[in-house]
């Protein structure tokens, strides 16, 4: 696949069908790859690597770079196709701007994975069909990508791309047993004592470095309300100690409607906070609400939270149907 | 130099019998799985994980604190002092690259005008160290000449065939060591030189045990603040404060106030040169792009605090950010692209 997408990338950057293409370079290890703009056969050559690691959605980076001249080529996989989606549709990205190329992909892992795993020390692997051999400073090991799957592949919507230009490899399928609500059910059947104690636990965790917001697809405002002095709430001020749950609960509000669900703010908390529970609550909320509703899924779909309809549920019904309170 | 030791299966009597005297922190597991110095409490048992998801600076330098409250009564402004002595404290297992650290931040805020808050903690506190049994691929805290086999501190500890061997280093140290040395016993130094060896044996095989600070220090700001690198190097930062909040030495700190509606709160929060109103001030921004704020990270650590600290480095190497960035950029990456344009 990696070769394959290589090719390719190489092929328009020749014929001048694009300018610049967005994918992963390799770095220090197996696991550490990092976004990266390629603009040679050269550099992709050199670098670009696609493999279990590159679990990084690279949809948001599109919003920076349409902005620049040329076209670029971006490689989405199922559920970066969804991200993507959703930014063209809050004319965020211009569709214009980018070749969008849809890539396979069965599961993505990272190095927290593995170390949960036991697995420490990890300095080269290789992969055939899903199953890593990992040479690590203590000898060599054996595990599936299956086994140490990140949260959002574990919980995977569909193997199906949307709005690419083109596909490499095979096109997938909608996952027919995916569970991702099964946690939010979870928590749902808590007491609301228990849902705050469990959520003040969780979220007393973080350290407010933003990499939860600065990741997301649906967080491009120019400005962040937490960035800027002037409202009071801006990011390095944690005066009071509710202010990191507000910050998670405000942002989980703004961006209902528009997430796509694509996990990489669990991905990327380095305090392993379970953020996509809260996110997922309002997926499952609209879906009960308004009825069966994903972001990203099409570009001309209203969201049911800037639409209106004359049989819409009164938000009375919201807490008698979700409340238990 | 005395040594001392204890079975392994005797430490939660160690840490029992230490936490009747002072405040003990231990690197344990929370219940969802981060390792962090947390306050001991019965059952504590140490990480397997090497090192802490978040440093050990937090102890000294934590991530808010209170400097000063506002009283306002009719047209009185009052200014209460809010510094309180710190009650005595012990770090436990602090690895050598996250001691190393705590000397870089006395560098800061011990140098005139002293920091009367991070002085208090640091008075109070005793450090223990613990060798490295098993350094990661991600360590390069022998770059910048730290040893993890013998790791600084009031006192160090070296875990060996069943046993923890302790060393006193500082008169903090003896003192601690005295104070429960009834669960000691006294040893000869022998099995500390056999873990010792043990580790220098498991660090020939790290992966960045050739990184050298060789084309970094005071000398080079003018040629490495124009590397055409910085552009490319910083095109993926996402801007957030993972790799300044988890590090060991970043010591930048932000100063507000807060409105509680009686009174006003004056306090310092961590701040980090990676977010976007980093050094903002009335007329602008110097560093107005994500470029300029990921140079200044690196060019801290590698050029201005070597030029004004005898050549100290601003890192320890305990790879933190290479485990934790969310799009895997850091130290060990920028230094090697800036070394390879030289070349």
């Amino acid at each position: 696949m990696q070769e394959l997408m290589k090719a390719r990338a190489a092929a328009l950057l020749s014929e001048g069908k694009v300018n610049r293409v967005l994918g992963w370079a390799a770095g220090e290890f197996v696991y550490d790859v990092t976004p990266t703009v390629f603009e040679s056969r050269e550099e992709l050559e050199r670098d670009f690597v696609y493999s279990p690691f590159c679990g990084a959605n690279l949809s948001k980076y599109l919003v920076k770079e349409a902005r620049k001249e040329g076209k670029i080529l971006v490689f989405l996989k199922p559920c970066d196709s969804f991200s993507f989606a959703q930014l063209v549709k809050e004319h965020r990205i211009p569709r214009e701007k980018v070749y969008a190329v849809g890539v396979e992909c069965y599961g993505k892992t990272d190095a927290t994975a593995l170390r949960s795993l036991g697995i420490t020390g990890i300095v080269g692997a290789a992969e055939q069909y899903g199953a890593l051999t990992l040479n690590t400073l203590n000898g060599e090991r054996r595990v599936t990508v299956a086994e140490a799957m990140l949260e959002k592949c574990k919980s995977c919507k569909t193997k199906e791309h949307r709005l690419c230009d083109e596909l490499l490899g095979e096109e997938g399928e909608p996952v027919s047993d995916c569970s991702r609500f099964e946690e939010v059910e979870k928590v749902e059947a808590m007491t609301p004592e228990e849902r705050f104690a469990f959520f003040r636990g969780e979220l007393s965790r973080c350290i407010r470095c933003n990499a939860c917001r600065d990741v997301c697809p649906a967080c491009t405002c120019e400005t962040c309300v937490f960035d800027n002095p002037a409202s009071g709430i801006a990011q390095k001020a944690a005066a009071d100690p509710f202010e990191e749950n507000l910050y998670h609960i405000i942002r989980a509000f703004h961006v209902a409607g528009r997430c796509t669900d694509c996990g990489e703010c669990t991905r990327v908390c380095p305090q392993r906070i379970p953020l996509h529970l809260l996110n997922r609550k309002f997926i499952k909320d609209i879906n009960e609400f308004y009825g069966p509703y994903q972001a990203g899924d099409d570009p001309e779909t209203p969201s049911p939270l800037t639409d209106w309809k004359p049989d819409d549920v009164e938000p009375g019904s919201a807490v008698r149907k979700g409340g238990r309170a | 130099m005395s040594t001392y030791r204890i079975r392994e299966e005797r430490l939660p009597a160690l840490f029992e019998e230490t936490a009747k005297k002072r405040k003990l922190y231990l690197p344990t597991d929370t219940a969802e799985g981060v390792a962090a110095f947390l306050p001991y409490r019965e059952g504590m048992t140490l990480t397997a994980s090497l090192n802490t998801s978040r440093s050990a600076k937090d102890l000294f330098f934590p991530q808010t604190e209170t400097l000063a409250d506002f009283k306002v009564s009719g047209r009185e402004i009052a200014v209460v002092d809010v510094r309180e002595e710190c009650e005595d404290f012990l770090l436990f297992g602090v690895r050598a690259c996250d001691v190393k650290s705590f000397e870089i931040l006395d560098r800061v805020f011990l140098a005139e005008p002293v920091d009367s808050f991070y002085k208090n903690r640091r008075e109070h506190g005793t450090v223990v160290s613990l060798a490295c049994a098993s350094p990661v691929e991600t360590c390069f805290c022998g770059t910048f000449g730290i040893d993890c086999a013998d790791p600084e501190g009031d006192a160090a500890a070296y875990r060996w065939e069943g046993y923890y061997y302790f060393v006193p280093l500082t008169e903090k140290g003896e003192e601690y060591l005295a104070s429960v040395e009834s669960l000691l016993e006294e040893t000869d130094d022998g099995p500390v030189w056999d873990a010792k060896g043990e580790i220098y044996r498991k660090k020939e095989r790290l992966p960045l045990k050739s990184l050298t600070t060789e084309g970094f220090g005071g000398e080079r700001t003018k040629e490495l603040f124009d590397s055409e690198k910085w552009e490319s190097l910083s095109e993926a930062c996402l801007g957030c404060g993972t790799c300044t909040y988890v590090c060991p030495t970043c010591q930048c700190f932000d100063i507000r106030d807060f409105d509680t509606g009686r009174q006003i709160r004056r306090y310092r929060c961590w701040d980090s040169c990676m977010v976007s109103d980093f050094t903002k001030m009335a007329g602008g921004n110097p560093r107005p792009t994500q470029k300029e704020r990921f140079r200044q990270r690196f060019m801290h650590k590698l050029v201005y605090f070597p030029a004004e600290n005898e050549g100290i480095f601003g890192c320890v190497g305990c790879g933190r950010c290479l485990a934790q960035c969310p799009i895997s950029m850091n130290i060990v990456k920028v230094m090697k692209a800036l070394k390879e344009e030289k070349e």
